[in-house]
């Protein structure tokens, strides 16, 4: 009991000792480190750059609010004035705030992933099941992989700008932009790890379903399928970090809405608070990488059946 | 008595950089219907690969193996196999692994209901339906063992194939294992062939002991019927003289006429010869 109590305090206090002592030598550092922008910023310039973040929000919320309010007035007005006019409404135009930038971004890189998933695990399983595949892909695999998405970003714009050109748009094209340079990214980790899950299978699981005469859909969905799941997430987990790292990088070179934009924004504008905000945006990305990775271990606790790999 | 399965002929060959190697040479066996027949011999000498001839799971180079009058070309439920390891999947329960089986094999000729009942016939068999919802992960290894025979059994075999069943598991649980085996045997009366190290196991349990020569080119060397009357009583036979002349036979094939390692004190003596010579002509 004793015993116990002391290993859940240490669980607590260590970690919380790293956070003091880095919080330490944070800002003595910054506060040695003049920049053109100023000093370079301390927690608590951070700190107070969170909830200004916050109140510029709820401010635009009201602007808004109050944006569509003044539509619907003069709408009201247009109608009962000429009976067949046929009211508009307009989207709100201000600047996006922090948070609308953080779902953009948290929206952009579920789509990408997701798109990614959907090609990179019946890929996978074809590549790992078939040695002829297998070697016909492999080349291709392994020289797209170490790609940065700084290359990719112009080639996908131009396609989707040469091959998406519709007068109203579902999506907006920088969202394409942004979800498409991700998926290729994290397409190959995927792609990698389903197929070496789906080759290495124990040999006597494969003959099992020999013996079964199990039809090769059959065997896919029953043997192949759960025996590489652990390898499948390993991959979509590796997959997904670099997804988020990959979203930011491409929403700050091509100014595509979301969080990279936010910190290129700030960059250009060059105000005193510029610094402390871009380091505010840095821990959310880091926070919101951190919960990423967290809710796909999740995702594989609830699926996998083998729950030594899911713990890690 | 009824011939089921035919062994004739087999050659196998593997393919190495060095040309091919001949793993077993001119395999011949008739096993008759309702008959244990156990293989024996060292490792290495092709046990297995005969096994997964008769499985399809391997195809012999030369000759072949038929069937009820059918040649065997591919693996198939009528020649269910009973693993080593188990091999049972990790991700379903004893229920579910043998479902699977069993939805395979009758999927055509059983209902719902009657699968259901089946499924908890063959656990019962093999005492495990106390445990049939649990996971392999959390089965002991005779446990696992005892659903890997009744996922076999449950796709009612024209002959059951046990690769070394109890090989992986402790001597209590093999001993304990061997009289469930014997128990289902009294009542089924399957044609099984089984592959063993263990003299004991082989004597108590088979009808037929098929004694194979060392590898490579590994054939059959001797067969020996066990005329013990069933069902056997280990404690009783431990006393019984026929007992003891059979376990002698096979004791004296597999160290004598197949020796593989040769006796520790000729080694000793070979070694301490050679020494000797050394050091004459330093």
């Amino acid at each position: 009991m004793i015993r116990n109590i002391f290993t859940t305090l240490q669980a607590l206090v260590i970690p919380l000792i790293g956070m003091i002592v880095f919080i330490m030598l944070w800002s003595m550092a910054a506060s040695n480190i003049n920049t053109s922008l100023g000093k370079f910023p301390g927690p608590q310039a951070v700190l107070t750059q969170f909830s200004a973040l916050y109140t510029e929000h709820k401010a635009e919320r009201v602007k808004e609010k109050a944006f569509i309010q003044r539509q619907v007035e003069r709408n009201a007005k247009r109608v009962a004035a000429d009976p067949d006019y046929v009211p508009k409404m307009r989207a709100y135009t201000g600047k996006e705030t922090f948070l609308d930038q953080i779902i953009t971004s948290l929206v952009t890189v579920s789509c990408g992933f997701l798109l990614a998933a959907l090609i990179a695990v019946p890929l996978g399983i074809s590549i790992g099941l078939s040695k002829t595949l297998n070697t016909a892909f492999n080349p291709i695999i392994q020289i797209f992989k170490p790609v940065s998405p700084l290359a990719w970003l112009p080639l996908v714009t131009m396609v989707v700008s040469a091959l998406y050109a519709t007068p109203d748009p579902v999506v907006p094209k920088s969202f394409l932009n942004s979800m498409i340079t991700v998926t290729l990214c994290c397409l190959w980790p995927m792609v990698i790890n389903t197929s070496v899950g789906v080759a290495s299978i124990n040999i006597d699981l494969v003959n099992v379903s020999r013996v079964l005469r199990l039809p090769a859909l059959k065997h896919v969905q029953k043997i192949v399928l759960p025996a590489s799941i652990p390898m499948i997430f390993t991959g979509m987990r590796l997959s997904l970090g670099i997804a988020w790292m990959v979203l930011i990088a491409a929403e700050m070179l091509a100014q595509n809405p979301g969080l990279g934009k936010f910190v290129w924004d700030e960059f250009q504008n060059g105000s005193s608070d510029s610094l402390s905000r871009i380091l505010a945006a840095v821990f959310v990305i880091g926070f919101i990488g951190f919960l990423l990775d967290q809710g796909m271990r999740q995702i594989q606790r609830l699926l996998s059946w083998d729950k030594s790999t899911a713990s890690r | 008595m009824n011939e089921i399965l035919n062994i004739s002929g087999v050659v196998m060959d593997f393919p190495t950089p060095k040309g091919p190697f001949t793993a077993l040479n001119n395999i011949n066996l008739k096993i008759a219907e309702g008959e244990f027949v156990s293989l024996i011999g060292h490792s290495g000498c092709g046990k297995s690969t005969v096994l997964n001839i008769v499985a399809g799971l391997h195809q012999a180079t030369n000759g072949g193996v038929i069937l009820n009058g059918k040649e065997v070309s591919e693996p198939g439920p009528e020649r269910a196999v009973v693993f080593q390891n188990h091999s049972l999947l990790p991700w379903l329960t004893a229920y579910q692994n043998v479902e699977l089986a069993v939805k395979q094999v009758f999927k055509n000729t059983k209902s719902k209901v009657e699968m259901q009942a089946w499924i908890k016939h063959n656990l019962n068999l093999v005492h495990m339906d106390h445990a049939m919802h649990k996971k392999p992960d959390e089965l002991s290894g005779g446990m696992k063992q005892r659903v890997g025979i009744a996922r076999a059994l449950a796709m009612q075999p024209e002959i059951l194939l046990m690769d070394e069943p109890f090989g992986a598991l402790d001597a209590l649980t093999r001993a304990h294992m061997q009289d469930t085996l014997m128990e289902i045997q009294n009542e089924l009366r399957n044609t099984v062939i089984m592959i063993t190290h263990d003299v004991d196991e082989a004597v108590l349990l088979s009808d037929r002991i098929v004694m194979m020569t060392n590898g490579p080119a590994a054939t059959i060397g001797e067969i020996l019927e066990i005329n013990l009357a069933r069902p056997r009583d280990r404690i009783a036979l431990a006393e019984d003289t026929t007992y003891t002349k059979l376990r002698a036979a096979v004791l004296s094939f597999l160290y004598e006429k197949q020796r593989k390692i040769e006796p520790i004190a000729e080694h000793a003596k070979k070694k301490s010869e050679m020494k000797a010579s050394n050091s004459a002509a330093a």
